[in-house]
């Protein structure tokens, strides 16, 4: 769970409202604060600021510039913000447009004009940097993910295009004016302290500039390897990420093996040591800072150097007291930060256990003296032996550090081996340090020559990136040979149609339903029933296949699709999961997917995009709380929820049946009904997928459709005995060679797929059996009670058997009979136990029975 | 003839027996696997044609094998399979997973079952780990993600299809049909049972997608087809390394089919009941007389085998009973008279046997009443006698009510044959009015 989230976060303005609107009854203002309640620090964030804002993935936060702030009539604090795109969230085909490697950093400005620009303050989580660079520009060394975001391009739903010289200004504009503000407020707030704020701003900058020359490093490695394979492309932005992740890979070390690490005093002294050790080698660094600087241009960095290295010398001075209260602050948030996104990752961890051997490898440089490195790299083994439970979580969370997440199976094992293999260690932190070019190479080429396979001893465990995949066939699946072969594959149920016939008017209620919904970007409920095989599911895919290619050419919003089944689920619980899974990927246990689902949409969300739920088979959800359905109907009436939920059930009068007064009164009265296939809606059903084919006489697609229609109305039904039917005359033909499906060959279809077995059982039962039952008949008639012990029917037996002049059987011999006809259920019989005792019953009508064996 | 010579063809007689005794067995015990078909060419096709369709053409397909037991359903999938195996593209090609509903449960076991007979990536060495939830999302993607004319098609075949339709909602069953009816892997899902309502079983709406394609197997030949499957099960086939035995054999076998006693026999047991494994039951005993003496099948051993098939399990035990229990059988027997078959309880019966007793005194020794008990409570333990409901701590045994597990008839047979049973007794068993 987001501790963040549990955590909370007080908002308040900042200053006096700059402006107020009487008719609209709000006030602008020019800031706000954050307050953390467990922090106890303020933040001041102010209009021309960039932000994150909370998105549906909690790993994700949305990057916006602020444009404006105010208070509404209600109170509720809202604010106006320009958005800024992550590739992610640029749909996939779209993304080739780029022709390039998207960084993680790099953001886009969005025109995309259908996502709300008015947001509620308590969304937004922190202020961050975000950069405007000219296209051909690479990206400055990067030192903070968390913090720095650039922009290159705008993006407005169709293509990229570049920032126009008016946006650039603007942004450019709104970072110098950020580099001004005031920021941190220790204790006394709406008291803008240039000096401390100013202050927190290096610290940050000073633990940060201790990863630098590994961050140089790093660049240098990025240009030399931009025409290497992508495998190495992916590894090398890894070690960018192992790179900017330090600070917080140290504190894990810290939390978890204190005694063992050395170098891991968990203080604010840590990090003042760490800045006179900076401070001391600050001629190496200068080049350094001034990459590092590219973020906050207008801020003087040299006086804000001096502000700092006095004070953290002096101990003593007056602002002791808050500026260490301000040192400590920045690891801590930055704790707090990777022990939420642990969590997060936490369910799924990856085999990879050792990749922390690597980081560790990088951090312990950083934190000791060089001459001492090769001793830290022992400790840091030891270490990582320590922790390996806790390299999981980090293997993860490097993975998820890639832009491109599919990060395969063969490279990461790659990455192990790299790891693994002691000399190759070596080698690494030589380029850590002495950066020889050349030594880039041949560590992008060693692991591939390394063993493939290192064995683990650990107990076999269920491979979490398993591909679920069926083989696939070696041979070609062969074509339709003849016309009936054509004619049956279009007949099978699973083709799928390019109309769905007869259901126009069903189509059209659910796809306004849907539009109008998605257009008002609100959230409703549609209960949708019918028997089966009506084409209630196959309705609702057509009309979201519409609706996605609508929102493809820009008529719509665009949307997100999911789709539950409750036959599907083994526990009605599991539905939250599957969705959260669709929606962020993420897997978690039913309940705490609840709680994510339920904040995800019961809290004015931002930037989301609509999500159309179909529920097929509702009935199944059903607990005894009810509250999976209670839940499902209940978040599109929350205000901000865009969900849009199609319900699907069988029966008509499920919501007043089954469900509590609450969850019916939730799902509203947006219902719709398919009613069974009438006869000429079969026929139209098949003619059109036969559509022109010469397969089928006229008169036999009536015979099917009104059968059919007389039966049940299941479209399923008519299309197999369609199938059947073309089976049977295919079978037929080989003397004559007509070749078109008529009345009979439907007829014997239907015969075979309708007649009761029970008759054919009973006349081709051996003819004891068949006395058996007439005894049991007998016996019904004698006793005009439908049910008679096994001793009666025997001695009725015994009787009839004199009359026919059959050896009488014995008793074992009637039980064997019985059994058997027990077993096929034509008789229904106690358990056995009971011998001559046991009651037998019929399992058919005796008109039945009596038609079959008249016959004879 | 001399003594050694046929001490040699005794020992190349042995070797023809052993030769004999194991073909044979193995056609009677492994019918399943290597029996032939009778009469069912029609459904064979429709079979074999349907997963051809499947294999060859990537369509899916659902059926469902009904008929009595013993009537061939497993030999038959078992030859279509075979002959499918036989194409090298279908061979390559297909995906087979055999469940069993005696075997799979509950739909968590047959899930993880399925999972190991595919191969699919989350089986680690022979196992599935995981929960029911993570395998069912994880084995229905794997099938969703396929598509007609790439996958490789999978056969599902359910033994005792009737026992999964009891598993909670019908989940599996709904699945593997839902995914026969939606363009995703091609699977074809074959049921086998012998319920005939096993379509009223199913959920309406597994039933909507189910196929209702139904194969019958209605055991529905006649008399003279049974006689020739009787040949052909005990003829020896042409390939049987001594030449001159196996034609003997054979012969024999054709005048054991032509003769009246074997033909009355045979119909007897055709009667009651046309199943082929009670036929190989029978021949299973005859079969067993078959030594290096006696070299052929001869009427008397079928006769011997039929009598012993159709003998009577309990007038079986009642020939074992002392006279002192059958007494008491008879006592209750007149008690059922007397009284229409209602229950009785020990001490009922114990009058019942002290009456006849009083009067007989001379032929039977007066027991007193713990060994009468214990006599009771034996009949008790061979289950000939049975209690109404569960005996209670607090209720005498002398006053449970009891039911006797035996017809009349049964008791009556049994006493014709009983050895040395004393002629008073036999009389008091044929006589209902016991005071007379």
């Amino acid at each position: 769970m987001n501790t963040r989230q549990q955590s909370k976060r007080i908002y308040a303005w900042f200053g006096r409202p700059t402006s107020s609107d009487r008719k609209l009854r709000t006030l602008q203002y020019k800031g706000f604060l954050i307050k953390s309640e467990r922090s106890q620090t303020e933040t001041c964030i102010q209009i021309g600021e960039f932000v994150l804002v909370e998105g549906e993935n909690a790993d994700r936060p949305f990057v916006a510039q602020l444009l404006d702030l105010y208070e509404d009539g209600a109170q509720q604090k809202h604010a106006i913000v320009q958005w800024f795109s992550h590739i992610t969230e640029v749909p996939q085909n779209k993304r080739k447009l780029l022709k390039r490697e998207i960084p993680r950093q790099e953001v886009f400005f969005d025109q995309v004009s259908g996502y709300d620009t008015d947001i509620a303050v308590e969304t937004i989580i922190k202020s961050v940097t975000v950069i405007p660079l000219h296209p051909g520009e690479t990206l400055p060394i990067v030192l903070n993910t968390e913090q720095t975001f650039y922009v290159k391009q705008s993006w407005d739903g169709k293509c990229f295009k570049p920032l126009s010289p008016d946006t650039f200004s603007k942004l450019k504009e709104a970072n110098k004016k950020r580099g001004d503000s005031p920021k941190f407020l220790p204790k006394s707030p709406l008291y803008p302290l240039d000096v401390i704020c100013a202050l927190e701003e290096e610290t940050e900058r000073v633990v940060q500039s201790v990863t630098k020359n590994k961050d140089v490093e790093m660049e240098i490695e990025s240009k030399h390897s931009a025409s290497k394979s992508s495998v190495s492309k992916e590894r090398h932005s890894r070690r960018i990420a192992n790179g900017m992740k330090t600070p917080t890979a140290r504190k894990k070390l810290q939390l978890n093996s204190p005694t063992k690490s050395p170098q891991s005093k968990l203080s604010g002294q840590d990090v003042l040591e760490l800045l006179d050790d900076c401070g001391a080698a600050s001629e190496p660094s200068a080049t350094k800072r001034k990459v590092k600087f590219t973020g906050i241009l207008g801020s003087p960095p040299k006086m804000s150097c001096r502000n700092d290295e006095p004070k953290s010398k002096f101990g003593s001075a007056e602002c002791e007291q808050s500026l260490s209260d301000t040192i400590r602050l920045s690891p801590y948030i930055k704790a707090r930060d990777s022990s939420k996104e642990e969590k997060n990752l936490h369910m799924k961890e990856d085999s990879i256990c050792l990749i922390g051997h690597q980081k560790v490898g990088s951090v312990s440089p950083v934190l000791t003296p060089r001459s001492h490195r090769k001793c830290a790299l022992r400790t840091s083994a030891r270490i990582a032996e320590q922790i390996s439970l806790l390299n999981i979580l980090e293997a993860e969370k490097e993975e998820d550090f890639l832009p491109s997440s599919d990060a395969s199976y063969s490279s990461s094992e790659e990455e192990e081996n790299e790891v693994l293999y002691t000399p190759k260690r070596n080698s690494k932190s030589r380029r850590l340090f002495s950066t020889p070019k050349s030594s880039r190479k041949s560590s992008v080429h060693t692991p591939a020559k390394t063993p493939k396979k290192t064995p683990l001893p650990t107990t076999p465990k269920t491979p979490r990136n398993a591909t679920p995949e069926i083989p696939k066939r070696s041979h070609v699946a062969q074509k339709p040979a003849n016309i009936l072969e054509e004619a049956r594959l279009r007949l099978h149920v699973s083709a799928v149609p390019e109309s769905l016939p007869c259901r126009e008017e069903e189509f059209q209620d659910i796809y306004n339903f849907v539009e109008s919904k998605l257009i008002d970007g609100t959230g409703g409920c549609m209960y949708i029933s019918g028997v089966p095989g009506t084409g209630k599911t196959a309705t609702v895919h057509e009309v979201i296949r519409c609706l996605q290619q609508a929102a493809e050419n820009d008529e719509l919003p665009s949307f997100q699709f999911i789709e539950i089944n409750g036959m599907k689920l083994t526990d009605p619980h599991q539905a939250y999961v599957q969705i959260l899974e669709f929606l962020t990927g993420q897997k978690v246990t039913a309940t705490h997917a609840a709680t994510l689902l339920s904040k995800l949409f019961c809290t004015p969300g931002p930037k989301r995009k609509t999500t159309v739920l179909m529920v097929d088979e509702l009935d199944l959800l059903w607990t005894r709380k009810q509250n999976v359905m209670y839940n499902l109907f209940d978040w599109p009436t929350q205000k901000h929820s865009k969900l849009i939920i199609l319900a699907i059930a069988n029966t008509m009068d499920l919501p007043e049946r089954i469900m509590m007064n609450r969850v019916a009164s939730r799902l509203g009265l947006t219902r719709m009904s398919f009613q069974p296939y009438t006869y000429k809606q079969l026929q139209q059903i098949i003619s059109s997928r036969l559509s022109n084919m010469k397969a089928f006489e006229e008169d036999a697609i009536q015979l099917v459709s009104r059968k059919v229609a007389a039966l049940s109305g299941d479209a399923r039904r008519c299309l197999d005995i369609c199938r059947r039917a073309t089976e049977i005359c295919e079978f037929a033909s080989q003397k004559n060679t007509s070749r078109v499906v008529r009345m009979a060959h439907i007829t014997e279809a239907i015969d075979e797929m309708f007649s009761s077995p029970y008759i054919n059982a009973i006349r081709s039962a051996s003819l004891h059996e068949q006395v058996f039952l007439k005894a049991i008949l007998a016996e019904f008639r004698r006793a005009g009670v439908e049910e008679a012990t096994l001793q009666q029917v025997y001695h009725q037996h015994v009787a009839l058997c004199r009359i026919e002049g059959m050896q009488s059987p014995t008793v074992s011999e009637i039980m064997a009979v019985c059994s058997r006809l027990g077993a096929c259920r034509l008789l229904l019989v106690e358990s056995s136990n009971k011998y001559l005792h046991m009651r037998v019953r019929l399992n058919i009508s005796q008109d039945d029975v009596m038609y079959a064996l008249k016959d004879e | 003839m001399s003594k050694r010579k046929l001490k040699e063809t005794s020992s190349a007689n042995g070797e023809c027996i052993s030769q004999v005794q194991r073909i044979l067995r193995e056609r009677f015990c492994h019918h399943c696997t290597t029996g032939k078909l009778f009469g069912i060419d029609q459904q064979y096709k429709h079979l074999l044609e349907l997963l051809k369709r499947t294999t060859l053409h990537g369509e899916s397909n659902s059926a469902l094998i009904i008929g009595p037991r013993g009537s061939g359903k497993t030999t038959l999938l078992n030859h279509v399979l075979k002959e499918l195996m036989e194409i090298k593209q279908i061979r390559e090609n297909l995906l087979k997973v055999h469940l069993n509903g005696l075997l799979q449960t509950n739909d968590k076991v047959a899930l993880k079952e399925i999972t190991r007979q595919l191969h699919l990536e989350n089986v680690v060495g022979d196992k599935v780990f995981g929960s029911f939830a993570e395998n069912l999302v994880f084995l229905l993607e794997a099938l969703r993600k396929g598509d007609r004319t790439s996958s490789c098609p999978v056969l599902f075949v359910l033994d005792e299809f009737d026992l999964f339709v009891h598993h909670k909602n019908q989940t599996l069953l709904y699945n593997l049909f839902d995914i026969s009816q939606s363009a995703q892997t091609p699977v074809t899902v074959i049921g086998l049972t012998c319920r005939q309502d096993v379509l009223e079983l199913l959920e309406k709406r597994v039933k909507s997608r189910f196929s209702h394609r139904q194969i019958y197997l209605m055991n529905s030949f006649d008399f003279k087809q049974y006689i020739k499957i009787f040949k052909e099960q005990l003829s020896l086939p042409a390939e049987f390394p001594d030449e001159a035995f196996a034609q003997k054999w054979n012969n024999n076998i054709q005048h054991l089919s032509e003769d009246k006693t074997v033909q009355d026999l045979l119909q007897n047991l055709f009667h009651h009941s046309k199943d082929i494994r009670s036929l190989h039951l029978l021949l299973m005993l005859a079969l067993r007389n078959v030594t290096v003496h006696h070299p052929l099948v001869a009427v008397a051993d079928l006769l011997e085998a039929s009598k012993q098939r159709s003998v009577d399990s309990q007038a079986n035990i009642v020939h074992g009973l002392s006279v002192l229990e059958t007494c008491l059988i008879i006592a209750m027997k007149h008690l059922n008279d007397v009284y229409e078959g209602e229950p009785f309880n020990f001490q009922m019966v114990y009058n019942e046997f002290q009456k006849f007793i009083q009067r007989k005194a001379h032929c039977m020794y007066n027991f007193e009443k713990p060994v009468v008990m214990k006599a009771f409570e034996h009949l008790l333990q061979l289950e000939l006698v049975k209690p109404v409901e569960r005996p209670t701590v607090r209720a005498q045994k002398e006053y449970l009510l009891m039911k006797l597990l035996l017809d009349n008839n049964q008791i009556m047979d049994a006493l014709q044959a009983y050895p040395n049973c004393p002629t008073d007794v036999k009389q008091w068993a044929t006589s209902s009015l016991s005071w007379l």
